[in-house]
């Protein structure tokens, strides 16, 4: 955190100036750790059996914080009988289908609960069950993301589930998360993560003391923790343990994303992702007839903020199609397009290979050097018809075609690269309007600063005037796949030199307008009758009362210091999500050293320094009616108000494919067997087995000798991800010249590596070169009688730029998670030697010679 | 001026003499340092604004004089950063007036071994043309199992961490009325 967010880690340092206690578990020393109480050494790619073996000892202690775990988590909810846990399995859950390579969820439900899919997947899987199907070359696609549709909530459930209160029914959630984590205990630990026993139980000891009625801990993940086969899995296991101790929805509780880029979360929000639309609402699914209602009814909830689905929904679609969308017409939901599967970056860039995927728009992100197995994204660049980029600087994936790695290697020739390559001049951040949504949901405004020079634009710009050509040449079409286009509402005011479309009015159609065309104040206002237009249902109120309310700059010596008065952060400006849990069931503070939001019977309201994350005059003795539905359908004593049982979730029932409790499986790529289970790797994970994306044996099968170390890839303080804004700027290609590999000073023995002289580090993929660190804050892990060493490998470099070096993503392979189709970065498997890198075509046979040496010429063979 | 006061003038002699014992204050000021005016003082006017590198949020003070930005700092009013920036955020002002930034429109035939001049006007208008070629030729109104599908899968997209809301929204407004659903942004990545 201090290395990638170290602004942000100036609030760690105050917790500390204030005697927290700073815990730093990784698989590198950093500057985090030189700051931190303790450096906990992991290997990487282990983290669940770290965290599982937390979640065993607060169990095993019984640490957990057990009113607010009764209150407030699902323990008590009984399972159904046929559900079968890894224990038992011996690393498969039950509905594991071997052909397919995925699971039938039906079995994880609650006891009581309608058999149901998972969250945002109802919708395809009402038609077709076996959604998951094999490739012919063996390759898993999987089905849309499902998980991410969850950004803002709970998945979908229905029925009334059978609680056990006592927590004492053996098929309770509660029985149920004792068993699964019996086995990870600090020796067990110690054995897949190298982590020494005795440090393990100092963290633990410390987490437990510092959790409960009276304190609350946090945890921070920068997002390394999504870049694993068990990325979704990662996070889930911190949750349930957070949700144990009681440390969500507290002051100074809660698992802290730390993401890496501007507007991530706001891309995330309104997303530019395949599977979900404004506001985390499923893309539809195709289906052979399917209105509007069928859709809401697929994917809602009956119960809590999803049960108005409809209103948000329709409301989108009124914002888009306006006029032309009618009750009559089911709101023009058919000109939404259709998913059929994954069509996520990764699956993407292959059918740009397979020859499907012809234009391409690549805007302010560098895959050529960015996205790992950059070969793979370079070979689709080269398979485009037509290709747009648009970014500050001459990025790597606008120049593929004249200096890419591969024209160095004689794969590719310039000219018989048919791409056509359009370059246009963005805009930066200083010379336009707009909002960025900042890791904690916060929306902030930048202003106009000075207009830009050249051919410079806004992406705002770029799009708006795209479209308005787009519909221009397509004016009186008859097609009728050309009425979406010329439906769309596309007026917005233009304004100074270039007409630049006015991102105020952009952000008020996103926020929402009633039926008098005023702006909204809340999403409780939409309706779904068509009456209200609202671009993303969760940004509803940013622009209440017509003033954009993100650009609020209220400074913070004028205001206390939850700071309601700087920005505005979704959902209606609260900055602790779920805060109700902050007060016990009673709506009294859990303890007045961490009091929060509390109930105020005089005023029948609920009352704090942030907004209540509840309906604020909904009494904490509310007793929803037996058919109440939507929010009040949420009872006074349930605080987790998006969620479809109001309950934080130990264990997931439905949402995830790859199972309802996060287990430690292996990396895709690992120098050791499972210490927990037969089952090696995440059974569910997605591989792709194709001639530019072999993967390395593992432990025990013949040739993972040839790749015997781990490496993790990661960020430096002066670097911003793939180099697009730092590898061009004097300062920081200064401050950090050069690409280095990070190796302790017993690998650099054993491989003959010099501190400061040239290194290779070589994969079945690629092999690149950096210079040598040599550092005995690198230490190799000793586990289960063997020492591991790992390499560090910042992957900020690429050929172009001020500072130039290989990219740590030629190295990577891709493998996804299975929720989200995010691939894993963070550990992998690779062999390094001194010196530089062979040149020219010669690079190429030395990789191959390396296949070879592995047994990979030939094999896309299973995987364990 | 006499000897006695060029001695005086001497940054040592004030050092070694004065109360600036380290000779990083008074004693090394000169006329000209007096003259010397801050560009955050001799700006024309500040604008408020983010940084645009982590997702932290930390609010930057925008200076511009002559219609040109001449300096980023941090601002010490905001409640997230206090008026910290990092060393990335502290280069916000070489990111924005960066000699190497592309400032024409750059364009590369099929098959060619160099860039092209292309006006913007005429870029966007190939641009629009391309997208509803592709478009034309990929459009799949529905599958071989009489599913709809109204779409196209012959146009991508990925970017829009590194945007703005508002960019976003236009971006899947957009993508989504001409039927592509492969719209894809580095929080994939």
């Amino acid at each position: 955190m201090a290395e990638a967010h170290p602004v942000g880690f100036q609030w760690v340092m105050e917790a500390k100036a204030r005697g927290a206690t700073v815990i730093h578990v990784d698989p590198r020393y950093t500057r985090t750790s030189a700051l931190a109480d303790m450096h906990v050494p992991i290997r990487a790619g282990s983290d669940i059996a770290f965290l599982g073996g937390l979640i065993n000892y607060v169990l095993r202690h019984d640490a957990y914080f057990a009113e607010y775990v009764k209150a407030y988590t699902n323990a008590p909810m009984i399972l159904r009988d046929d559900f079968a846990d890894t224990e038992d399995l011996d690393g498969l859950f039950s509905g594991y289908d071997h052909e397919s390579g995925s699971y039938d969820v039906r079995s994880w439900q609650y006891q009581g609960a309608e058999v149901e899919a998972s969250a945002g997947r109802r919708d395809e899987t009402g038609v077709q069950p076996e959604e998951v199907v094999r490739h012919a070359a063996g390759q898993r696609l999987q089905s849309a993301a499902g998980s991410e549709q969850a950004g803002s909530g709970g998945a979908p459930l229905r029925g009334t589930p059978e609680l056990d209160e006592t927590l004492q029914h053996p098929r309770c959630v509660f029985q149920v998360l004792k068993r699964h984590y019996a086995r990870y205990t600090p020796e067990m630990v110690e054995k897949v993560c190298g982590t020494p026993p005795e440090l393990f139980e100092k963290v633990a000891a410390e987490l437990v003391a510092n959790s409960g009625r009276e304190r609350t801990s946090a945890f921070a993940y920068a997002v390394g923790w999504t870049h694993h086969t068990v990325g979704v899995q990662y996070i889930r296991c911190a949750s349930v343990l957070q949700a144990l101790l009681g440390n969500i929805g507290r002051p100074g509780g809660g698992i802290m994303a730390l993401r890496g880029h501007a507007s991530i979360q706001g891309s995330t929000d309104i997303p530019t992702l395949y599977n979900i639309l404004p506001g985390y609402i499923p893309m539809p699914h195709a289906h052979r007839e399917q209105d509007l209602a069928t859709f809401i009814e697929a994917d809602s909830g009956e119960k809590g903020f999803w049960g108005n689905m409809d209103a948000y929904t329709v409301s989108l679609l009124k914002a888009w199609f306006g006029d032309a969308a009618t009750a009559d017409n089911d709101f023009c939901f058919d000109y939404l397009p259709r998913v059929t599967g994954d069509h996520g970056t990764f699956q993407t860039v292959m059918d740009q290979i397979d020859g499907t995927v012809k234009g391409y728009f690549v805007i302010g992100e560098n895959p050529a050097v960015g996205t790992a197995n950059s070969k793979q994204q370079r070979l689709g660049l080269a398979s485009l018809d037509w290709l747009v980029v648009r970014d500050l600087n001459m990025i790597e994936t606008a120049t593929f075609w004249s200096d890419g790695p591969e024209i160095a290697t004689a794969e590719m020739e310039t000219g018989r690269i048919g791409t056509e390559v359009f370059f246009l001049p963005a805009a930066s951040h200083t010379e336009k309007d707009g909002s960025f949504t900042n890791t904690q949901r916060l929306l902030q405004w930048h202003h106009t600063a000075v207009e830009p020079t050249g051919d410079a634009r806004s992406d705002l710009w770029f799009y708006y005037h795209l479209g308005r050509r787009i519909r221009a040449k397509l004016a009186g079409s008859t097609d009728p796949r050309d009425r979406p286009v010329l439906d769309l509402t596309w007026d917005y005011p233009t304004g100074g030199r270039y007409d630049e479309p006015s991102a105020d009015a952009v952000l008020r159609e996103i926020g929402g307008t009633g039926p008098d065309g005023a702006a909204l104040s809340s999403y409780v206002e939409l309706n779904n009758d068509g009456s209200t237009r609202c671009g993303c249902w969760i940004y509803c109120g940013v622009y209440a009362d017509e003033v954009n309310l993100s650009a609020r700059r209220k400074p913070r010596s004028e205001q206390d210091w939850v700071a309601l008065e700087w920005g505005w952060a979704w959902p209606l400006n609260r900055r602790i999500i779920y805060n109700r849990a902050s007060a016990d069931p009673d709506g009294n503070p859990w303890s007045e050293r961490k009091a929060y939001i509390r109930w105020d019977a005089e005023q029948g309201r609920w009352v704090g320094p942030d907004v209540p994350d509840f309906t604020a005059t909904k009494p904490p003795d509310y007793v929803p009616a037996a058919d109440a539905k939507g929010p009040d359908a949420i009872g006074g004593d349930e605080p987790f108000i998006m969620q479809s049982d109001g309950r934080a979730w130990l264990y997931a029932p439905a949402g995830l494919v790859d199972g309802p409790l996060p287990a430690h499986y292996e990396p895709e790529e690992s120098p050791v067997r499972n210490a927990l289970y037969g089952q090696q790797s995440n059974p569910a994970r997605q591989e792709y087995n194709r001639p530019e994306n072999p993967y390395h044996p593992v432990d025990g099968q013949p040739g993972s000798d040839v790749f015997p170390f781990v490496f993790t890839t990661f960020r430096v303080t002066e670097h911003h991800t793939a180099g697009g804004m730092s590898r061009w700027t004097p300062h920081l290609a200064e401050l950090q010249p050069e690409m280095f590999l990070e190796v302790s000073p017993e690998l650099a023995a054993e491989r003959g590596l010099e501190h400061r002289g040239w290194a290779t580090v070589v994969t079945a993929r690629s092999a690149i070169e950096g210079r040598v660190l040599v550092t005995d804050r690198a230490k190799p892990l000793r586990l289960d009688g063997r020492v591991i060493h790992q390499i560090g490998i910042p992957w900020h470099w690429g050929p172009n730029g001020l500072t130039t070096g290989d990219a740590a993503n030629e190295l990577l392979g891709v493998s996804l998670d299975p929720n989200v189709h995010i691939m894993e970065t963070k550990a992998a498997t690779c062999d390094i030697r001194p010196g530089r890198r062979p040149r020219g075509p010669e690079l190429v046979t030395y990789v191959a010679a390396y296949r070879r040496r592995a047994g990979l010429e030939t094999g896309l063979e299973e995987r364990p | 001026m006499g000897v006695r006061s060029w001695i005086e003038r001497w940054p040592v002699y004030r050092q070694l003499t004065g109360r600036d014992d380290l000779g990083r204050g008074a004693a090394a000021r000169s006329p000209r340092t007096d003259e010397l005016r801050a560009r955050t003082a001799t700006a024309d006017r500040e604008v408020k604004s983010v940084c645009p590198f982590c997702a932290v949020g930390c609010a930057q003070r925008v200076f511009v004089r002559d219609e040109q930005v001449t300096q980023i700092e941090g601002d010490p009013d905001s409640p997230v950063s206090r008026g910290r920036l990092c060393p990335r955020g502290s280069s916000s002002l070489s990111l924005v007036t960066s000699p190497s930034r592309v400032s024409k429109v750059r364009y590369r035939r099929p098959y060619s071994s160099e860039w092209e001049d292309l006006d913007l006007d005429s870029a966007l208008d190939m641009i629009a043309d391309r997208v509803i070629e592709t478009r034309a030729n990929s459009w799949e109104h529905e599958d071989e199992q009489g599913r709809h599908l109204h779409r196209t899968m012959g146009i991508a997209s990925l970017g829009g961490a590194t945007l703005d809301n508002e960019e976003n929204y236009l971006m899947k407004k957009l993508y989504t009325a001409l039927g592509a659903v492969q719209v894809e942004n580095q929080a994939r990545i």
